[in-house]
């Protein structure tokens, strides 16, 4: 349970966001020209970090739009919050 | 009539001698209530851990402990050692509503839980240990038409694959749990629901407990607080853990570390489709006995148990987003609770106790992976998430055989984690997305 500063309405209670997993996933240029692995890859392994993860998430009890957001899952304190398109702020 | 010699003291005695050696028994109890319950031994050693291991177990729950069990067991590997990074049992095993049932829709998912239902029927027996497995029966409740369908399938499916299973009408849920709202006046109605009665609950600390010790007497190494830090590789081949007690040398290395299975992973270099996320329980104050059965519901989500002690348990859902923070959010809680309130009007005046969470590796496809990896001597047991409590027994006897003889069982061999390449899903999120 945590606060999550939207970047259109500003701060709200987590409850009215929804996550979309891990950020930054590209969806494949060329998916006839993908092998198996690579669609394993793409669809279902994920890096599940403890410790610093960036995350998609949508104000879907708000503005219903998409940003980035860099958290720490092995305590949930944001440390960013970006817009779709906007390159990380950390490394 | 079974055949009883007549009792004398000798006799009793006699028996009292053969259960001495670390063995429970009523002779065991009576004697040590008699000597003030302060002579009993200690049910597993506290070692410190050897430079090498044939094999070693990462992750104390009850799988890592039943796998370390069923390699002394049947493979007849004794240098074996469980890595626990805290206490055993610590992890999901100790904080789970213990709902124990097979009643999965594929063949690949019956095989598999209800082998795990076979051994618990005798488990307690087996490891001399009361894990007070109680068949009570478990109950899942449909609330809309497609909910009807699905499970009507899913019982037909159940009995194809030798399960037992029944479709209930909603006067025959009522007749089996009277204290559930039937009426078809609430926001989700029951329409009926499905039974297992070979289905229900087990103490889940004992299942630890009973393995760690039958496990501990074959001469398995447990060894409590020690973090597991690195997985060293030399190629395509593991060499040992490095760990907070030091550098552990070995061949085989089965991870079964529930919620830091992908950490563990990602020591090794190697990729797994796995989610970890908080998932709750809560139980209420102690009451009289008012359900004797356990009821769950997918589509409102709650389901509940009552335990011995009386205490109502109440399981909620999981958080969407990805946390290591055992917690868990206050909303689901609150899901959870409007939804056990409207079928069970009876407890509204219920004050709850406690509130905890556990962190579960949720698979995309809602099966475990019981697997080898592209890594020799590199095994994983893992994607259990939000049900694997019940497997226990079954995953840990699987997951041996897989070490020991570095191939899958049979019952094992579609939870491999090519089926993420291949694309032979075992989706289960019907039988397992919600209820556990
Ligand atoms: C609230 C809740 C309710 C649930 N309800 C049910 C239910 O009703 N029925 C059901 O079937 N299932 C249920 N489950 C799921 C079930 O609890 C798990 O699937 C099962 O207990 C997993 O057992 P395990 O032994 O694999 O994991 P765990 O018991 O979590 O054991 C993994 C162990 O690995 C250790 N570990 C992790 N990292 C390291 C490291 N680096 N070094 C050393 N050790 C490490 C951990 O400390 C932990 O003790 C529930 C889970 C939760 C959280
Ligand atoms: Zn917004």
């Amino acid at each position: 349970m945590f606060i999550i500063n939207c970047p259109y309405c500003g701060e709200r209670d987590q409850s009215e966001f929804s996550c979309g997993g891990e950020a930054h996933i590209e969806r494949p240029k060329q998916p006839t020209e993908l092998s198996d692995d690579q669609w394993a890859e793409y669809l279902f392994m994920r890096k599940n970090i403890k410790g610093i993860q960036f995350e998609r998430w949508n104000h879907i009890h708000g503005c219903r739009k998409w940003f980035n957001v860099v958290r720490d899952t092995s305590n949930d304190k944001i440390h960013a919050v970006y817009k779709m398109g906007e390159r990380p702020p950390i490394k | 009539m079974c055949n009883l010699k007549p009792l004398n003291i000798q006799y009793l005695y006699s028996i009292y001698e053969q259960n001495m050696k670390n063995k429970y028994s009523i002779f065991s109890l009576i004697k040590n209530a008699l000597s003030g319950h302060e002579n009993w031994q200690r049910a597993w050693r506290d070692p410190e851990p050897k430079k090498e291991y044939d094999v070693i177990i990462i992750g104390g729950g009850g799988h890592g402990l039943a796998t370390a069990y069923y390699l002394a067991k049947k493979h007849k590997l004794t240098n074996i050692a469980v890595i626990e990074k805290g206490w055993i049992g610590g992890g999901n095993t100790g904080r789970n509503t213990t709902i124990i049932r097979s009643n999965y829709l594929w063949d690949a998912s019956a095989g598999l839980y209800d082998h795990a239902l076979k051994i618990w029927e005798g488990l307690s027996q087996e490891l001399n240990y009361n894990v007070m497995f109680s068949q009570r029966g478990v109950i899942n409740l449909a609330h809309n038409l497609q909910d009807v369908r699905d499970l009507k399938r899913r019982t037909h499916a159940n009995r194809l694959n030798g399960i037992d299973a029944a479709w209930l009408s909603t006067e025959e849920v009522k007749k089996f749990c009277p204290i559930i709202n039937t009426s078809q006046n609430i926001r989700y109605p029951v329409l009926g629901g499905t039974l297992q009665r070979r289905a229900g609950t087990a103490r889940h600390d004992a299942v630890a407990w009973g393995y760690a010790r039958s496990a501990d007497k074959m001469g398995v190494d447990i060894i409590q607080n020690c973090e597991v830090k690195g997985i060293r590789r030399s190629g395509d081949q593991v060499e040992g853990i490095e760990t907070t007690k030091g550098f552990i040398k070995t061949k085989k290395i089965g991870v079964v570390a529930a919620g830091h299975s992908s950490v563990l992973a990602n020591m090794a270099g190697i990729r797994l489709p796995l989610e970890s996320k908080p998932l709750q329980a809560l139980v209420s104050e102690p009451v009289k006995p008012i359900i004797d059965t356990v009821v769950m519901s997918n589509a409102v989500h709650a389901y509940v148990s009552q335990s011995d002690k009386g205490e109502l348990v109440i399981g909620a859902g999981t958080d969407s987003y990805v946390s290591y923070t055992q917690r868990g959010s206050h909303n689901i809680v609150e899901e959870t609770l409007r939804a056990i309130l409207e079928l069970y009007p009876i407890f509204s005046r219920m004050k709850m106790l406690r509130q905890w969470g556990g962190i579960v590796d949720i698979c995309p496809d809602a099966s475990p992976i019981i697997s080898k990896t592209q890594v020799k001597g590199l095994y994983f047991n893992c994607g259990w998430g939000t049900g694997g409590f019940k497997a226990t027994p079954g995953s840990g006897d699987l997951f041996a055989h897989t070490i020991a003889n570095d191939e899958p069982h049979r019952l094992n061999a579609s939870f491999n984690l090519n089926r993420f390449v291949s694309g032979d899903l075992v989706d289960e999120h019907g039988a397992a997305a919600v209820a556990h």
